[in-house]
């Protein structure tokens, strides 16, 4: 990358795998699963979550100095509940059916521990510029693993990817399911996402040997 | 019996976590043992139930549309409902705060034990979920929102105690190297969650209701997909036995 240093590329590569938030920093876990039934709304969540994350950290980096550490809490609230309803508000007006799928979990971004534990553990201690990589990398991270469990839901759950057929016509038993095959609906129910994740937890940790926890 | 309904509904059917995959950061972080589980556990359950009904009272008189109408006639058409993540968000903040403060003053030994869960809680997706559940569903009363709030609370105190003493008792058992910790706590929920969807079924058996209802009752789950379990997708069979369960869950 020429246009960033490497310290600063790092920032952004760590958090896709040997740093990634959901796997490994156990950060917002709660919306990565409720939406991820389609890839369509993993994508659109990871979308959000990154506008939010990389906009609110430059924004807490700026005022890091400024704000007293008593209530640094409220302050970065505010300031992540100001953005969440910006991208609420755009979700309602571009793809309104979307934002009808992604229900509260829009509001939810607020809360999500992500964000909050980026501002705490990084915008407050660094620069702007370096607290923007930090964002986008560690959204990125989210996203790529929103996408992987999006992913396989919707092909096994429903045969399709956003929204297109990929595996046939299960009604007119067209492609694989000529053969017999059949959707698996269980793949589409909440309680999956939680088993998908851990299988992925599970793989990422059998190669990489060093992130094995001792209990 | 409405009250206990929802009351029953909100701990079991609509489990924060099982159902809904609220809190699980603090559910994953805080529940590597029993004691402090119970710890975090009473303070969602008290935060719960002070922030649902406060925040019932904000939207209906301040952010639904039509909800000022109390100032005068002038303020009839105002819609402030855009404003709830921001309000709903600032109440649980101040609140914690405040709950910390008094108890603090009040009772020492009670701030000891729940002392350092209580900023945490202020980011806990479980409390703005259930203010933001309890805004989607259109939870008509004071007092079901503030049953609505117990029910949840006790629901997630439910689950964060069971997952702790599951986890206390795991370590001896011989878990493959790569997923031990977090791997194995997911496929636990997971499996746990499964075990609670048995729940759906509790609340539908016996009563008929009058068929408006019913139609309300998918009405409100159609505008609000709260169980994500993709509605939208297009295989028709998973689709109808999803709508199915939900109706259940909505009854």
């Amino acid at each position: 990358m020429g246009l960033l240093s490497k310290k600063d590329s790092k920032l952004i590569l760590d958090p896709l795998a040997d740093n990634n938030p959901i796997t490994i920093q156990v950060l917002g876990i709660c919306s990565a699963l409720a939406i991820t039934a389609e890839l369509k709304a993993s994508i659109v969540m990871g979308l959000s979550v990154m506008a939010v994350l990389a906009i609110g950290n430059v924004v807490i980096s700026l005022m890091r100095n400024i704000i007293p550490s008593k209530i640094r809490i409220i302050v970065q609230l505010v300031v992540v509940a100001a953005l969440v309803i910006i991208v609420d508000l755009v979700l309602k007006a571009y793809s309104y059916q979307l934002s009808k799928t992604l229900s509260v979990f829009v509001g939810l971004i607020i809360t999500n521990c992500i964000i909050m534990g980026r501002f705490e553990a990084f915008a407050l201690a660094n620069g702007p510029w370096r607290s923007f990589l930090d964002g986008i990398g560690n959204a990125a991270g989210y996203a790529l693993i929103l996408v992987i469990v999006g992913f396989f839901r919707e092909l096994l759950g429903s045969g399709t990817l956003l929204g297109f057929k990929v595996l046939g016509d299960p009604i007119e038993k067209t492609g694989l399911y000529a053969l017999g095959y059949e959707n698996n609906g269980f793949m589409l129910l909440s309680p999956m996402a939680l088993i998908v994740v851990g299988i992925i937890i599970w793989v990422q940790r059998s190669r990489n040997k060093a992130l094995i926890e001792d209990h | 019996m409405e009250y206990l309904e929802l009351f029953l509904k909100s701990i079991f059917i609509d489990n924060m976590v099982f159902a809904t995959f609220l809190g699980m950061c603090s559910f994953l972080a805080v529940s590597k043992k029993v004691s402090t589980a119970v710890g975090l556990g009473a303070a969602v359950i008290f935060v719960m139930l002070i922030t649902v009904p406060l925040n019932w009272l904000l939207d209906h008189y301040l952010l639904q549309p039509g909800a000022l109408s109390w100032l005068g006639e002038g303020y009839a058409d105002y819609d402030l409902s855009f404003l709830s993540f921001i309000m709903f968000i600032a109440t649980i903040a101040t609140m914690v705060q405040l709950v910390e403060i008094v108890v603090e003053k009040f009772s020492p030994s009670l701030y000891n034990s729940l002392g350092i869960f209580l900023p945490l809680i202020a980011v806990n997706c479980a409390i703005l979920g259930g203010s933001l559940f309890m805004q989607s569903r259109e939870i008509p009363t004071l007092g079901l929102a503030t049953v609505y709030g117990i029910g949840s609370g006790i629901g997630w105190f439910l689950a964060i105690l069971s997952i702790a003493a599951i986890r206390e008792k795991i370590r001896y058992s011989n878990v493959p190297a790569p997923l031990r910790g977090l791997g194995i706590t997911f496929i636990i929920t997971g499996l746990m969650a499964i075990g609670f969807m048995s729940f759906g079924g509790m609340l539908t058996g016996g009563d008929e209701k009058p068929k408006e209802e019913q139609k309300t009752a998918m009405q409100i789950e159609e505008s609000n997909t709260a169980t994500p379990s993709g509605i939208e997708s297009s295989d028709k069979n998973a689709k109808e036995k999803v709508l199915a369960n939900n109706l259940k869950v909505n009854e």
